[in-house]
């Protein structure tokens, strides 16, 4: 598995996004967001959280119009895989590649802290590495993580199976409690909440662990 | 209106939340208004104004474009755009 991680000015888990996609046996390009084009063979792209462009305008709408986010929808389109966490989520709703918005957590305070996350689909292979039902605790970091989206599309959403994760106790508002979705092909992933910062004992939690192989796992084959 | 003199005009770009969306920061105001003794206000909705300096020649469809792309979401925004 080849992963991309983009860094923005202003990405501050571009890092540990790149050790999570690399103990998981990735090999990691780091692409600064001027680049035009991602690396040959790409497997997936990964967008990793903080304040790109210090959320001036609205969180992810500057780095969603960025020179390296046109060749992310490309790829996506192409069938390609996109994992957004956190700024990375709101940047995946600015590009459109998935639908919705993070709006200011209803409570209005930032929050840092580890969540339940009941996994609704194991059908992706985000996801597959888990049972649906089952229940992991991932930290999560934003102030602006209050998914919000039409009933249309909160609908059509869970009518399609596309609702990866939700908090088994809403912290900041999110319709449908929705921490986490999938595109239409269940290719892209957005979630608030950081697996990246589960994923080895030293974080304090390793729920996020499984993601990553069974990512890591599916696309060696591709 | 553009300016008879300069080369540049002005377009004025007011950003508001839609009817329906939860504005928690507008809300945050008004309670902090109710703390501060002003009763009756019933509602506050934040939103954004954006000043451009624009070119001679910009019209307000590039404008209209540019809040479609960039300026407003507008999943969740409604925008105006007031020339000159």
């Amino acid at each position: 598995m080849h992963a991309a991680v983009i860094v923005f000015p202003g990405s501050n888990c571009d890092r540990d996004l790149a050790v999570a996609f690399e103990a998981a046996g990735a090999k990691v390009s780091m692409v600064w967001h001027k680049d035009s084009s991602l690396p040959q063979g790409v497997d997936i792209v990964g967008i990793p959280g903080g304040f790109s462009f210090g959320d001036y305008l609205r969180c992810g709408a500057i780095a969603a119009n960025s020179p390296i986010c046109r060749s992310v929808a490309a790829h996506a389109e192409r069938g390609g895989y996109v994992l957004g966490v956190c700024n990375g989520f709101q940047v995946l709703t600015e590009t459109g590649l998935l639908p919705g918005v993070l709006l200011r957590n209803a409570g209005l305070k930032y929050i840092c802290q580890a969540v339940g996350l009941k996994v609704e689909t194991s059908q992706s292979v985000y996801t597959e590495g888990y049972n649906a039902g089952d229940v992991i605790d991932i930290p999560i970091a934003h102030h602006d993580g209050n998914y919000f989206a039409d009933d249309e599309t909160i609908a059509r959403l869970q009518g399609e199976d596309r609702v990866a994760f939700s908090y088994t106790s809403n912290p900041n508002g999110a319709r449908a409690d929705i921490a986490g979705i999938l595109s239409d092909n269940r290719r892209v992933l957005g979630m608030m909440p950081h697996p990246e910062r589960a994923a080895d004992a030293g974080h304090g939690g390793t729920d996020g662990q499984a993601l990553f192989r069974a990512l890591a796992g599916a696309l060696v084959k591709a | 209106m553009k300016n008879n003199e300069g080369q540049t005009m002005k377009a004025t770009v007011h950003i508001m939340l839609k009817n329906g969306v939860l504005d928690p920061q507008g809300e945050a105001v008004r309670h902090a208004l109710g703390a501060l003794g002003f009763d009756g206000v019933q509602g506050v909705r934040q939103g954004k104004v954006i000043e451009l300096d624009l070119a001679d020649g910009a019209t307000e469809a590039d404008v209209t474009a540019m809040c479609e792309k960039l300026l407003a979401n507008t999943v969740i925004e409604s925008y105006s755009v007031e020339m000159g």
